[in-house]
């Protein structure tokens, strides 16, 4: 077991509050990785086959236009996880992650954390709802965004 | 360009606008200027962080606008206006030497010359919001560096181009104090946040209990803004928000500026978030 992995995870935030056990499990094969500024943690329509738990830097989730080049979606920092797409089919990054800095993170095989919680049930919710809860708030950050809240007024 | 003669001086009272000279002129962003201005006669009242004067374009009309400037500070007081209509486009384009009317200050401040020693103060704000808060954090940067508690100032903006008082945010940030921007929209080269400014909260180590904050911006902003700060421990009674509304006598008279049992004018513009605007930020009926 990877100790270097296993403590980074037993301070991330994605993980506070889970039994030891699931730390463990999430532990199970994990490594530390870094990426130098400007490096793809993975590419839209690849494989979700690695979910990055980041603690250090900051990472970019940005969608190639024709003739506009990167456009930068949103950016997550220590304490989010940055690759949701292997929770749900078809299992395929649905945008570009890139460092925007010096990146550490905390890389997790997928498939086998899948094929773990499936057999463990009660784990499994355990996920599915701390999952939940970051898609939910990255859902309404968007909503949020959406509403481009600076860009009117009624003002004289 | 002939030389703008000065509006006469009213009588003093406080419907009456008393003239100003526009001394220097800063474009802040593509729609925000800052006017710095004086009296034509003698000197300028003083004011608190987060009063607000009505301004006046003569001949346009009038509106609202807080202070950027710190109360005290050397030299002009200082106005920064969004251009969003016809009295506030005609402000932005005055030129050096043109006047404005002012009445005021007025309103209720941030209270930040009362926050206790020792507490964190997080100021929060959105877009043009930054101005308000400008002069307090320009105080809270001296009271951090005196020891007296940490301040930590989260900004977000449209877009890296709308980012205000950019040499400010630098100069506060090397003066020791935590400061986070956050764009909705990325530009090419921007390096920094993407994201709501609710976002930079994870990385604001600010000690919650006892903590102290200020939101300035879109409403809906505050609303979100407040809700999350009280979700990270911040009693929601030390959040405060300035609240904005068509503001006309400034004096509490007209009751223009009503929103529930307040008159904004006179009551605000910074209320408490607890127990009061977010309970006013949820009427439908406004």
């Amino acid at each position: 077991m990877n100790e270097a992995a296993r403590s980074l995870l037993s301070g991330h935030a994605f993980l506070a509050g889970f039994p030891p056990e699931a730390v463990e499990l999430v532990a199970e094969g994990a490594q530390v990785v870094t990426f130098r500024p400007g490096v793809l943690l993975f590419r839209e329509g690849s494989p979700a086959d690695i979910a990055y738990l980041v603690t250090g830097g900051k990472v970019a989730i940005e969608v190639h236009a024709p003739n506009r080049g990167p456009i930068v979606v949103e950016t997550m920092g220590a304490g989010d996880v940055v690759g949701l797409s292997w929770a749900a089919p078809p299992f395929r990054y649905q945008f570009d992650a890139r460092a925007v800095d010096e990146v550490e993170a905390v890389a997790v095989g997928t498939a086998p954390l899948r094929l773990a919680l499936a057999e463990n049930p009660i784990l499994g919710f355990l996920f599915l709802d701390r999952l939940a809860a970051v898609i939910l708030g990255r859902l309404q950050a968007t909503r949020i965004r959406l509403l481009d809240v600076y860009g009117t007024s009624d003002a004289g | 360009m002939l030389a703008e003669a000065a509006p006469r001086a009213g009588p003093a009272g406080p419907l009456v606008p008393t003239p100003y000279v526009v001394v220097e002129r800063r474009e802040e962003a593509a729609d925000v200027v800052t006017l710095s201005i004086e009296p034509a006669e003698g000197s300028a009242p003083t004011f608190r962080h987060g009063q607000f004067n009505m301004v006046t374009s003569f001949g346009r009309g009038e509106v609202a606008v807080s202070m950027s400037s710190a109360p005290g500070a050397p030299g002009p007081v200082e106005h920064s206006i969004r251009r969003v209509g016809a009295v506030t486009a005609a402000l932005c384009a005055a030129p050096v030497g043109s006047f404005v009317g002012i009445r005021g200050p007025f309103g209720s401040s941030w209270g930040v010359d009362d926050v206790e020693d020792g507490v964190d103060v997080v100021v929060m704000a959105g877009g043009i919001g930054l101005a308000p808060l400008r002069g307090a954090v320009r105080d809270l940067v001296v009271r951090q560096q005196s020891g007296r508690g940490r301040a930590f100032v989260l900004a977000g903006a449209r877009s890296p181009d709308q980012i205000l008082f950019d040499e400010d945010l630098r100069a506060w940030e090397r003066a020791g104090v935590h400061v986070g921007i956050s764009v909705d929209v990325g530009a090419p080269g921007w390096t920094g946040v993407v994201g709501v400014v609710t976002a930079l909260l994870p990385g604001a180590p600010f000690e919650a209990s006892g903590a102290l904050a200020l939101l300035c911006g879109p409403e809906i902003m505050m609303r979100f803004g407040g809700r999350a700060l009280v979700d990270r421990g911040v009693d929601a009674r030390r959040v405060r928000v300035s609240l904005e509304r068509n503001m006309q006598c400034g004096i509490g008279l007209c009751g223009h500026c009503q929103l529930g049992p307040l008159l904004v004018c006179r009551d605000g513009p910074v209320v408490r978030y607890g127990g009061l605007a977010d309970e006013l930020f949820m009427e439908r009926n406004r």
